[in-house]
């Protein structure tokens, strides 16, 4: 275990800084919280201060309300809270996705939160930030991932649509930032005939929209004159869980697509029904997180969530000291 | 290419629908060339004479390559040994797209020692999804829910060919059957030098007794349909096979109806296995199947034999255009040359109009009979199911009233709606699942089904919900054996929901010894 004295604790709330009292992306309500981005395991409603980026909380207040927290502060520059000096640096996640530094007791932490260095057009791209404690998540730390580049994987969607013209298109991809991100990369591909989008995608397309993300033609995947063949050819995007519901009984003779980095694994796929898997991941693989950590060189790296034994093992390998936080609450790619 | 084969495996692998693979299947034929498509269908099929590349070979590669820990840590979460290698594999000096037929060629022609050195050779210079498809073909066993008798049909879709002619021809043939392909694309028929070939199967439509009211009874013969596997069997110039229906060689599994099979020619018949006069359950022809050897244990407790049924060839006559009185006379007449315990005849039935029949059918001497055939007595031999010739007229579906336990979401046009269901009958007052259907319904049913299990659900396994026990169904199946595989016991054949039971309580649904009670007599 990290003894009292050092700069960061794992904490059953979440990751506890002693020296400044607060609390990076807790599970539980706390005094104060430093948010690292919108996904909802990592940005939870009930805390009484928030110090996150303008558009973190933004997307907290679109999920729960303005009134999510009693004091909010929008994160710029260097910012000192209880005498630490803390900073948000671009994680290239999501809209608004920051890792943060921490400078406490003579040591500059960088906590990644979920980061990726794979370009993504939804966000700002991901920054290295240096420091002597790398505390980094591990989604997809096992060597079987390396992501592919997320431009081929679209083209075997539209090619999906080519070779089914009379099928729509079902693409399951999660509310915050995969779905914007599927939606740009089909533009980037030249795709720009209307997306329809499940109706618990909306807010969030719009709020990227006003922050000047151009996603396009967007429309309601709502069927007005109740005829199946209105969706043949349509790309459709819906959260995952939308395909257990009666609404994907309104699309002609669907493909199911699903857009994660855990479509790398065959029986991952089939076991979620996917017909058309596409490996579109938002975290770091591990050849990227291998190079994080050999290019920031830190001292000691921190794995909070995800498979820490084998990046564990490889920095044994490498004779880097390591450890693992087992920070719990944060779920596997969040919905 | 490599690539073209290894996305076209990635594809079928993911599509649940037959009709979805077709279209991948004939897709691929489209546009891919000889001799990839070939030896792609050859793969398919399991024509493609590999040496067998062994796992701990395998595993004997990636050790040199990967820490050992990181590979335990990467297959305990990926779960399939080619899969784990196809993505750990850590040299990517650039992708080379390398034809398939160079690759498979080079498989077989290495010598065992020198085999690991060039695999991973290969390995070195693939993408991870050529990498799997080049694994799983060295492997064998490809896995993707393809038999090799839905690849001809795609070969037959994308030529507009007839099936059966492909079958008939299949054996005489080696990959990449180029000649296959031209024939598919306009070009001659190809001309089978197979000894003893397989011909297409005479099949027959259903019918029942108001169908029957238009026939006349005197134009036509009757038969038991027995339940084992139809076959036929060639025996020409010192070559004996033994083909399932769909054209499959099954000779390894029998090897005592081979040596019985001392004739020249080509006869129709019933594979079933017979102890002295009685014939036995179905299940006891099951455990005789799919095997490349037999063990004598196994010869003299589940001995097989041929019950015949027609007559296409006969020392060296073609008799597939004579009428099939004139055929069954033939018939007849060789049978009695033939070992009475391996080889028999089927009986024709007296009957001078279709009520005798119809009594026949409903008092059948015999447990393992399946119904019965009508054949007209003036058609020919005609490969294929064409209408008009022979008629089949099953027994009634053996009907249980059973509860609805699970349910799972169906695919393609059935996305989204629960129709996979599994059902169960009373034991005591447990209920214990029995079976599982997913048709029979209407699409009205089916919507209701869908309905009930949404908002009945109990609880969750995944892609599986519990629901409530109380939505009757009535299962019709076509007969019941017995298995250690499933818990009851015993496993129906070709279960469906029939009808719903709405109007029966679930504690009026069937008890589990109404079902065993069903069961063939051992």
């Amino acid at each position: 275990m990290l003894s009292t004295d050092a700069p960061l604790i794992p904490r059953p709330e979440g990751l506890y800084c002693p020296e400044g009292d607060f609390y990076i992306d807790p599970v539980r309500p706390v005094a104060r919280a430093l948010i690292t981005h919108g996904h909802a395991d990592h940005a939870r409603a009930g805390h009484s201060a928030v110090l996150g980026t303008q558009q973190t909380l933004d997307i907290m207040a679109l999920r729960y309300g303005d009134g999510f927290a009693d004091h909010r502060q929008a994160a710029e520059g260097v910012i000192e809270v209880g005498g630490v000096r803390v900073s948000f640096h671009p994680a290239g996640h999501v809209l608004g996705s920051a890792q943060i530094r921490v400078e406490t007791r003579g040591q500059r932490v960088t906590v990644t939160g979920d980061y990726t260095r794979s370009p993504n057009a939804a966000c700002a791209p991901w920054e290295p930030v240096p420091c002597d404690i790398l505390v980094t998540e591990a989604t997809f730390a096992l060597p079987v991932f390396r992501h592919p580049d997320p431009a081929h994987e679209i083209g075997k969607l539209l090619a999906s649509v080519a070779a089914f013209p009379a099928r729509a298109h079902l693409v399951g991809a999660y509310a915050l930032g995969k779905a914007q991100r599927v939606i740009m990369l089909l533009r980037e591909a030249g795709y720009d005939a209307p997306i329809y989008i499940h109706g618990a995608l909306q807010k969030l397309c719009d709020y990227h929209i006003a922050q000047g993300v151009p996603l396009g033609d967007l429309r309601p995947a709502t069927v007005a004159r109740g005829k199946k063949g209105d969706f043949a050819g349509a790309i459709v995007l819906a959260p995952p869980s939308a395909f257990a519901a009666t609404w994907a009984q309104r699309f002609p003779d669907p493909v199911i697509c699903f857009a994660s980095g855990w479509m790398m694994v065959r029986a991952r796929a089939r076991q979620r029904g996917v017909e058309l898997p596409l490996v579109i991941s938002d975290h770091v693989d591990w050849p990227a997180l291998t190079q994080t950590i050999t290019e920031l060189d830190p001292a000691e790296t921190w794995v909070t969530h995800g498979r820490e034994e084998a990046i564990l093992r490889w920095c044994e390998l490498e004779s880097r000291a390591a450890r693992p936080l087992r920070l719990v609450g944060y779920e596997d790619e969040p919905e | 290419m490599i690539g073209a084969f290894a996305h076209l495996l990635e594809r079928l692998a993911f599509t649940p629908q037959r009709k979805g693979k077709l279209a991948h299947l004939v897709g691929y034929f489209r546009t891919r060339p000889d001799p990839e498509r070939g030896l792609a269908l050859a793969a398919l099929t399991g024509d493609l004479e590999l040496r067998a590349v062994t796992p701990s070979l395998l595993r004997g590669l990636v050790a040199e390559r990967v820490d050992a820990e990181l590979f335990a840590l990467s297959y305990d979460f990926v779960g399939d040994l080619a899969e784990t290698i196809a993505l750990i594999w850590p040299e990517e000096r650039g992708a080379q797209e390398l034809p398939l037929a160079d690759l498979i060629e080079e498989l077989q022609r290495t010598g065992k020692t020198a085999l690991p050195a060039v695999i991973a050779t290969r390995l070195d210079r693939m993408t991870p999804s050529q990498r799997y498809a080049y694994l799983k073909l060295a492997t064998g066993g490809l896995r993707v829910g393809v038999s090799a008798r839905l690849a001809r049909q795609a070969l037959a879709e994308f030529g507009g060919l007839d099936l059966p002619e492909i079958e008939e021809l299949w054996h005489g043939l080696v990959p990449p059957y180029t000649e296959l392909f031209v024939w598919a694309e306009g070009g001659a028929k190809p001309v089978s030098a197979a000894r003893a070939p397989f011909r297409p199967v005479m099949l027959s439509t259903p019918t029942d007794l108001e169908a029957l009211q238009d026939l006349a009874p005197d134009e036509f013969l009757a038969e038991w349909k027995w339940d084992g596997i139809r076959v036929q069997a060639v025996s020409e110039a010192g070559t004996r096979k033994l083909y399932s229906r769909t054209g499959d060689d099954i000779s390894a599994a029998f090897p005592d109806v081979i040596a019985a099979m001392d004739f020249e020619g080509a006869v129709d018949g019933e594979l079933l296995i017979r102890r002295g006069a009685e014939v036995a359950p179905f299940s006891d022809l099951q455990t005789r199947l799919g095997r490349k050897t037999v063990s004598r244990k196994l010869l003299e407790s589940h001995p097989a034999t041929l019950r015949l049924y027609d007559l296409l060839i006969w020392e060296g006559r073609d008799w597939r255009s004579e009428p099939f009185a004139a055929r069954r006379l033939a018939l007849e007449q060789t049978v009695a040359g033939l070992d009475p315990a391996r080889i028999d005849l089927s009986a024709l039935l007296p009957f001078d109009n279709w009520k005798v029949l119809a009594a026949l059918r409903a008092n059948p001497p015999e447990p393992v009979i399946e119904g019965l055939m009508i054949k007209r007595r003036t058609s020919p031999y005609l490969g294929g199911r064409i209408k008009g010739h022979w008629f089949k007229w099953k027994r009634d579906p053996m009907l249980v009233d059973a509860v609805l336990l699970y349910a799972q979401r169906g695919h393609g046009k059935r996305s989204g709606y629960y129709s996979d269901f599994t059902f169960g009958l009373w034991d005591g007052d447990q209920l214990v699942p029995v079976g599982k259907a997913y048709f029979g319904f209407t699409d009205e049913e089916l919507r209701a089904l869908d309905r009930f299990v949404r908002n009945n659900t109990v609880d969750r396994f995944g892609p599986v919900r519990a629901v409530e026990p109380t939505k009757v169904v009535e299962v019709a199946f076509e007969g019941l054996n017995r298995s250690t595989r499933h818990k009851s016991g015993v496993a129906m054949r070709f279960p469906r929901i029939s009808r719903l039971r709405d109007d029966k309580p679930a504690k009026e649904a069937d008890h589990l010894s109404a079902l065993l009670a069903m069961l063939p007599e051992r």
